[in-house]
């Protein structure tokens, strides 16, 4: 049996959804040049001694790729609403092949966006050294991992109608929490709920981009118990999902 | 569901017919692995359903669902048979299903008549043993029909196993050698087309009749079931032919006679309401 064709067709179909795609790569990209092109001549963002396109480009990072993650959700929901998850069913797909799928549809999706604002980042005039990019991109690609699982695990838990807001809510969430926008400092509870959070670390990767140092064994440990429940509930939704949507 | 016993052999092709609402669809997502029985089993090649399909032996059209979208037909069914161990060669399934002149056309642009016919294509490129098919000639133009029905006897020819399921008596009489007759969840007929058309009834006469005798109308011959309703009389036939030139040498005054194709909700509904399962 030659699954290629299966994989490479998966992959094909997500990329030629012409709306899902402008609006996937489309939405952070805008939004980073909206934010960050008036103010790329600031070079010490409110005292960071960071320049506004470094700044917003890792915080955009963080955010582009973890919704590009959990988008699986909204396809998968889509295809459960046609009932073409029953139709996989009857097939001899392996559930183990059916997330592999997925998740590398998801992380596809992460590196275009990931590649997109980079390019926009380096036109408005930011620059790193290589092994700085390397060791950010490497860190978000292990932090997305959690947000793979979520996504199929959302998407066969909610109806094609529901997942849209659901997904929105859920990201903006992640998004403020995990300090995407604006960092969450101090030691308050916010702090502590934040640190919790999978999208917390992501965006701590991200900020290897502008000296962070990444994570140390409290957020490993975070991030591979997200991974881990995620991955188990995600593939029990999958298993008990056979019933007509 | 109130209990089903059946047993299909290799080779047998067998129509579930029924009305909607019979269980049919119910009987086929168990047999499948869709769905568990609440009690019993169902075992297909002699094991769990989920263990079948994941050999890959068993080939499926399930009743309701449009296609997975931004795919050429063509790609859609390569996608597929790659899951299979031994998928059927994707250019030879497209010209046995006739759906050469859609192969190239995105799946989200397709008939309702033309995903049947795509859906059939996918279905059989598993070369499968046993082919399941939910109501397969829904949404399909009468030439359509004819041509997936032409496709299903050559298949059907080269001895393997195929259950579908239909709420068209026509199309069990002519395409099956079994005919499962479904009615309440249960099994309430099981035997040759001919055998479960005697049954059911397949002619319906109705006509006029000025004080109409239900007893002299139910032993005529041909006549399976009379009832009556003020003047207007509706009899169930096995045999309309023989059915009608008895009642009209019995009753020479009946007028506005119709010979119709049996109505099968009505019927099932006569077969079952003596089991007092309504």
């Amino acid at each position: 049996m030659n699954v290629a064709p299966y994989v490479r067709y998966e992959l094909l179909r997500t990329f030629r959804n012409r709306r899902f795609v402008i609006l996937a790569f489309g939405f952070p990209l805008v939004l980073y040049v909206l934010i960050a092109a008036p103010n790329r001549h600031r070079h010490d963002l409110a005292s960071s001694g960071l320049s506004a396109p470094l700044y917003f480009m890792v915080g955009m990072l963080a955010f582009g790729t973890m919704n590009a993650m959990l988008s699986a959700g909204t396809r998968i929901a889509a295809e459960r609403s046609t009932g073409w998850n029953r139709q996989l069913r009857i097939t001899p797909l392996a559930p183990r092949l059916y997330f592999r799928t997925k998740v590398l549809t998801g992380y596809a999706m992460s590196a275009v966006t990931i590649a997109l604002l980079y390019a926009a980042g380096s036109v408005l005039g930011v620059r790193l050294s290589a092994g700085n990019w390397l060791h950010m991109t490497l860190l978000i690609l292990v932090a997305l991992i959690p947000f793979a699982a979520l996504g199929i695990l959302l998407g066969h838990l909610l109806s094609a109608d529901s997942i849209g807001p659901a997904l929105g809510g859920t990201t903006a969430l992640f998004a403020f929490l995990g300090g995407a926008w604006f960092p969450i400092t101090g030691h308050g509870f916010l702090h502590a709920i934040a640190q919790l959070l999978p999208s917390y670390w992501l965006v701590q990767a991200a900020h290897v981009g502008v000296g962070g140092s990444g994570w140390g064994t409290e957020g490993w440990a975070i991030l591979v118990a997200w991974a881990a429940g995620a991955t188990i509930l995600a593939r029990r939704a999958y298993v008990r999902d056979t019933k007509k949507v | 569901m109130r209990g089903i016993d059946v047993a299909i052999e290799t080779g047998e092709t067998v129509a579930l017919l029924g009305p909607n609402g019979a269980g049919k669809s119910t009987t086929i997502d168990m047999l499948l692995g869709l769905q568990p029985p609440d009690a019993g089993s169902a075992t297909l090649f002699g094991s769990h359903p989920q263990d079948a399909v994941a050999s890959g032996r068993i080939g499926g059209m399930l009743q309701t669902g449009s296609l997975l979208r931004d795919l050429t037909v063509r790609e859609l069914v390569t996608m597929m048979a790659s899951l299979y161990p031994r998928p059927l060669d994707v250019d030879e399934v497209i010209g046995l299903t006739g759906i050469g002149e859609i192969a190239e056309r995105m799946t989200q642009r397709l008939s309702g008549g033309e995903t049947q016919r795509a859906r059939f294509a996918i279905a059989l490129v598993s070369n499968p043993d046993l082919l399941v098919l939910d109501e397969p000639t829904v949404a399909m133009d009468v030439e359509s029909r004819r041509a997936f029905w032409a496709t299903m006897r050559e298949f059907a020819a080269e001895g393997r196993t195929v259950l579908f399921a239909t709420h068209y008596l026509d199309e069990a009489d002519e395409f099956a050698d079994r005919v499962i007759l479904m009615a309440h969840g249960r099994v309430v007929a099981d035997g040759s087309p001919t055998e479960v058309k005697a049954m059911v009834g397949a002619r319906r006469v109705r006509a006029t009749l000025p004080e109409p005798d239900l007893e002299a109308l139910a032993t005529l011959p041909g006549v399976t079931h009379a009832e009556a309703r003020g003047e207007s009389v509706n009899l169930s036939c096995s045999d309309s032919d023989e059915a009608i030139r008895a009642f009209l040498a019995r009753f020479p005054e009946a007028r506005d006679i119709e010979i119709s194709g049996a109505d099968l909700e009505d019927a099932f509904l006569e077969l079952t309401t003596g089991e007092g399962s309504r």
